[in-house]
């Protein structure tokens, strides 16, 4: 990792508390271009919420967080919007629009910010279902999807876009092990095929080893340690041993 | 309690600057104004004949003492238009409106769909509680003048039944001391009522916390709250009419 080299997310000695307690306690990491960083840590250790900062839904108590060199809790709300078309979020439960069709779900990046016609909106959004395996499910109402097929129209609209960077927050879980792995897959193929920056929040040693070129354990909001599998896999700490070598992980 | 009153505030007055700032999101102002008005149409209608029969029941066994059956449809008319009406239509879409922005503000917001909203670049604020707060301004007006003219016929009605008035005879002494001044100020004070359900259902619904049961409390407090600020509001606006139009007392 280059310190001032060509990093698509940089933050800087963030601080976050909340009802006076600190959720994240001086963090400092960056991830470059084209490659996948994952956050490993146990529940309730501040893993999405760091990524909710890197999207500007949370703004730190203190530090920075540079995406493409712009500090996003400063940008006003304009230059915010065009930084936040340049990232894609796939939320832990999908976070479909409820009131409107699967394909619609997929389509509502694309009528908000481009001047596409119609035809041109549902079949890039019908070519996006497909990619994730869901392309006869356009017309049916997120309630009728299973949690991994909404995960899966989820991940399809953070990426209707095309963005550079794609924040993924717990991918695989309370999925089966064959829906995370092709969830894993498609991510992959993202980052290796359209060349995009991932981050991805996963409790899942496996799927972080699968995707991952950088490691980092956070614990009690704090960075613990971070580098590559093999790295982590040769750590003395104790709580670092036994994330890696959980889950079959080891 | 001064604390949620002031952050209340803030919200409408947010909601009031942004409403009047590009983008407009006429299509989702248009698709709210459908949910809040015309779904809440044969509500409105349905209780409004029936507060008109009613009032028409009472009306007629006061004034037949007095031996003047024959100012029921005015006095019925004036009641409808200057006061029952607009509250009732007010505290009615409290109910319906209120618990319903309330409800699906504070899913989507514990679903993180407002945060889904916000990562596709959308500003929430002004896509979800702006066109709503706009469409309750826009819808109450319109649905109280229907109440309004539910309750005059839900008066023909009762009458029609109990003397045999005809449809022609009733509406015209109806409208024979009624004015604009007396539909005019008192259909656009629900312009308030709406402004008061849109700000304090969005309000709760952005702000629901602690899963489920923070929508269920959203919901039910967007009722309760709403229907008291109509009521205290009523009390001043009322003032108001009187103050700015004394042909009206």
């Amino acid at each position: 990792m280059t310190p001032n080299g060509d990093a698509a997310i940089r933050l800087d000695h963030v601080t976050k508390s909340f009802d006076g307690r600190k959720v994240l306690d001086d963090i400092s990491f960056a991830v470059e271009r084209g490659t996948a960083f994952c956050l490993l840590g146990r529940s309730g250790t501040g893993k999405s919420v760091t990524l909710k900062h890197i999207i500007g839904l949370i703004r730190p108590d203190a530090g920075h967080v540079l995406v493409e060199g712009e500090d996003v809790p400063r940008l006003p709300r304009a230059k915010l919007a065009r930084v936040r078309k340049r990232m894609g979020f796939l939320f832990q439960d999908g976070a479909l629009f409820d009131s409107i069709t699967v394909g619609e779900n997929v389509a509502f990046p694309l009528r908000r910010h481009t001047d596409l016609p119609n035809d041109e909106i549902v079949r890039r959004a019908r070519a996006r279902l497909e990619q994730v395996g869901l392309g006869h499910d356009y017309d049916r109402m997120p309630a009728e999807l299973s949690g991994g097929m909404r995960k899966r129209a989820g991940l399809a609209r953070a990426m209707v876009l095309d963005p550079s960077i794609l924040l993924v927050d717990e991918p695989s879980a309370g999925l089966d092990p064959i829906t995370s792995e092709e969830i894993d897959q498609l991510l992959l193929r993202a980052k290796l095929d359209e060349g995009k920056t991932l981050v991805v929040v996963t409790h899942n040693i496996p799927s972080a080893r699968t995707l991952g070129d950088e490691l980092a354990l956070l614990d009690r909001g704090r960075l613990v340690t971070r580098g590559t599998a093999a790295d982590l896999d040769r750590s003395d700490n104790a709580l670092v041993r036994g994330f890696m070598h959980s889950q079959g992980g080891g | 309690m001064l604390a949620w009153v002031g952050d209340v505030s803030l919200f409408g007055a947010r909601a009031l600057r942004d409403a009047f700032r590009p983008p407009f999101e006429l299509d989702e102002i248009a698709r709210q104004i459908y949910e809040v008005g015309w779904r809440s149409a044969p509500l409105i209608f349905v209780s409004g004949v029936a507060v008109g029969v009613v009032l028409s029941m009472h009306t007629r066994a006061s004034l037949e003492r007095f031996g003047a059956v024959s100012m029921i449809p005015a006095g019925l008319a004036i009641a409808m238009i200057r006061e029952t009406g607009p509250l009732t239509a007010g505290l009615l879409l409290s109910g319906r409106v209120g618990a319903g922005i309330g409800a699906e503000l504070g899913a989507m917001k514990v679903t993180e769909q407002i945060d889904a909203l916000e990562a596709s670049a959308v500003d929430s604020f002004k896509y979800l509680a702006v066109t709503r707060i706009v469409a309750c301004v826009i819808a109450v007006p319109l649905l109280t003048t229907l109440m309004d003219f539910a309750g005059i016929l839900g008066g023909f009605l009762a009458e029609h039944a109990a003397s045999g008035m005809s449809f022609r005879l009733y509406f015209q002494r109806s409208f024979l001391f009624i004015g604009f001044e007396d539909f005019i100020p008192a259909t656009l004070k629900t312009a308030v009522f709406g402004f008061i359900i849109g700000t304090v259902a969005s309000y709760l619904g952005f702000t629901t916390s602690q899963g489920t049961e923070g929508v269920g409390r959203a919901s039910t407090r967007s009722v309760v709250l709403s229907s008291i600020l109509i009521i205290l509001a009523d009390v001043i606006l009322v003032r108001m009419i009187f103050f700015l139009f004394p042909g009206t007392v």
